[in-house]
């Protein structure tokens, strides 16, 4: 079926965690499409192609049906120097590290590199 | 303060067993999640930027020390610590685990609190005045009025699934502490020729993306009448108002476009038709109600404390707080005592759980063990001796409570915009903090006197930017934060909507913008003019030909 309209390549797929609410990303798949969630965008798999965001979108609509998260939706990127995701809008970028004014709370304290 | 009777322990509770069942069936796949959502919202539970939110009704903007207690143990036990006091006077949790709800909602049905109806289109908290009961202004107290209200609103089987939310404010004073003019439906409590008691209606109003002032429905409504008339409105609304489109379903557009003489007319017929027998309170039941609601044991008090001028000769920053933290009170020797939740340079309105306990302390052993939510984003001790203010502010500081800016320019109202909101469109918090830091230094801001700065991080205007004295539009423009900036709202009975002074700015021109505007003031007041009284005698021009300096560098 036709592809909703997109956000540019490259792109992530978010979710909320449907139990606690967290934010998470489509991880990286290990063989095939053996995929997963990761809390650390990081981790996330990127797509570089139409088959590749295509493929998370339809793991993002599995995993929804599945009850384990809720409203998936794509984010178009850039890649740091060492290849990780940075999510061009700066809403998309807050959902990756936590409130701003709080730097003791969400991802951006959890996940210290 | 209301008490539940056991009709209304029940219903709380069975509300918890509900809602319960609902997310177990939620996360077993037997109801989808456009069918889990409304019923989520019902209870209070939104899904933001980060994780959920839970927003828990305080009613009226009322709390006991055990209840604030509670809030405490809550924001420890399944939260981060802090809670965040809103615009409708209401208490949010940022972190709570949809799995956790339940037993968070157990230990709220506990103390006697619940989150039905926080969210969802349905009525919400109906709120009033933070000095309901102990104002110098006051007519009545307006408490029995909003409970009376909270229980016919509460599950009704009418108005369950309305179009849109539903705000309904309440005041008992002769100035608009409530923001009647900004809400679905004001009720303001009048005497007539005859000096009776009864209600001035408002109907209409509302901030958002299409501010309106609500306009007059009912000159006076008989008080036995009000639960009938209320009906009617809310029927009216429900059948005539749109739902073919989102942004166009509040009762404000209804009575936009139908015309409020038009409306009025339909609700009187619909009025009419009512059986106020079967609806309307008895006189038994509102005395019951209002039986709560009685004084307190105040003591026979001199006006003026020895003590207290005592302290504040020797305490210039004592001296402030007293001054501008201080609210008459229409008992002598009392006073209702504001607690700023603006520290300088933290977010507007949040307060973490040692901050939550200090309060519940000192509302046990100062004010009767009470304490008021402001729509303003503030806590209050309603009823405090003043020989007592110098205590409480000593243990006030000792939590970072005590700052004496009440009213003030670093006051600010604030919304908490991107840093956590799904529908923000621009952080609203740290240019809050920005302003706080840049008009910290006391004696600027005495000299400046009576200012609202309030923010919001979207069109949505649950910052009140609308009715700011200055107020702040966080917008995205170019891919960037941009922040309009209007002058010259009002919320209180001089109701006003802010003018917008010129293009957006990014944050960091924001300061200065505010300064220039500020200095127009400084520099063309007259004597004893607050800047909104100089707003509106000066007009826009200057103000806005001051901003033009800043904007016109920036574009």
């Amino acid at each position: 079926m036709a592809a909703a309209k997109r956000p540019p390549l490259p792109v992530i797929l978010l979710v909320n965690d449907l139990l606690d609410g967290e934010v998470l990303f489509a991880a990286k798949s290990g063989k095939g499409d053996d995929r997963g969630w990761t809390r650390d965008v990081r981790e996330a798999s990127v797509a570089h192609d139409d088959a590749a965001a295509q493929a998370l979108e339809t793991f993002g609509a599995q995993q929804v049906a599945l009850q384990k998260v809720v409203d998936p939706y794509l984010v178009d990127v850039t890649l740091a120097e060492d290849g990780a995701p940075v999510p061009r809008h700066y809403r998309e970028v807050l959902r990756t590290l936590g409130p701003s004014n709080r730097r003791d709370l969400g991802k951006q304290a959890d996940l210290q590199s | 303060m209301y008490r539940y009777d056991e009709f209304d322990e029940r219903l709380v509770r069975e509300r918890v067993a509900q809602f319960a069942s609902q997310i177990e069936r939620r996360l077993d796949g037997s109801l989808s999640d456009d069918e889990f959502k409304p019923l989520r919202l019902k209870n209070g539970l939104y899904l933001q930027l980060h994780a959920y939110m839970l927003r828990i009704a305080v009613p009226y903007g009322t709390l006991n020390a055990r209840q604030l207690r509670q809030l405490a143990l809550i924001a420890d036990r399944y939260d981060r610590g802090y809670g965040h006091f809103t615009t409708r006077q209401n208490l949010q949790f940022n972190w709570p685990k949809l799995k956790d709800v339940p037993a968070i909602l157990e230990l709220l049905a506990d103390v006697e609190m619940h989150c039905i109806q926080t969210s969802g289109n349905c009525i919400r908290n109906t709120t009033a005045d933070q000095f309901s009961g102990v104002a110098y202004d006051e007519i009545e107290d307006p408490r029995p009025v909003a409970e009376l209200i909270r229980q016919w609103s509460t599950l009704h089987p009418e108005f369950d699934w309305l179009g849109r939310k539903f705000k309904i404010a309440v005041s008992g004073a002769t100035h608009d502490r409530a923001v009647l003019r900004g809400h679905d439906v004001g009720v303001r409590l009048v005497r007539d020729e005859a000096g009776r008691l009864g209600y001035q209606i408002l109907v209409g109003g509302g901030l958002g993306r299409t501010p309106m002032e609500g306009k007059l429905l009912r000159e006076f409504l008989p008080r036995e009448d009000l639960l009938a008339y209320l009906e009617a409105v809310l029927r009216t609304y429900n059948l005539e108002g749109r739902r073919d489109n989102k942004y166009k379903a509040r009762i404000k557009i209804l009575v936009h476009e139908t015309g409020i003489e038009k409306f009025s007319a339909m609700v009187e017929d619909e009025f009419a038709r009512i059986d106020g027998t079967k609806i309307n309170a008895d006189p038994e039941e509102q005395a019951r109600i209002a039986a709560y609601f009685a004084p307190p044991a105040y003591e026979d008090l001199p006006d003026v404390s020895r003590a207290l001028e005592d302290a504040q000769a020797q305490d210039e920053v004592l001296a402030r707080f007293v001054e501008h933290n201080l609210f008459r009170h229409k008992r002598k020797g009392y006073a209702a005592l504001t607690i700023s939740l603006k520290p300088i340079g933290e977010a507007p309105g949040d307060a973490s759980s040692e901050q939550m306990r200090l309060v519940a302390d000192l509302a046990e052993k100062y004010s009767f063990g009470e304490i008021r939510v402001t729509h303003m984003q503030n806590l209050v001790l309603p009823h405090v001796k003043l020989d007592d203010v110098p205590a409480i502010y000593a243990a006030l500081a000792t939590q970072n409570l005590a700052t004496p800016n009440v009213g003030l320019i670093t006051d600010i109202l604030c919304c908490p915009g991107l840093d956590y909101c799904a529908l923000a469109t621009a952080r609203s918090i740290p240019l809050a903090q920005d302003l706080s830091k840049h008009f910290a230094d006391t004696a600027k801001q005495k000299d400046i006197g009576e200012l609202n700065i309030k923010m919001s991080g979207c069109i949505n205007a649950c910052g009140h930017h609308h009715v700011g004295h200055i107020g702040i539009l966080g917008l995205e423009k170019k891919g960037q934060e941009s922040y309009q900036i209007t002058i010259g709202g009002d919320a209180t009975e001089k109701f006003a909507l802010g003018e917008l002074l010129g293009p957006g700015l990014p944050a960091e021109h924001v300061p200065e913008a505010l300064d220039k505007v500020v200095g127009v003031y400084l520099a063309q007041r007259q004597p004893g003019e607050t800047f909104i009284e100089a707003y509106r005698r000066l007009g826009l021009a200057p103000f806005k030909a001051a901003f033009r300096e800043v904007s016109d560098v920036v574009a």
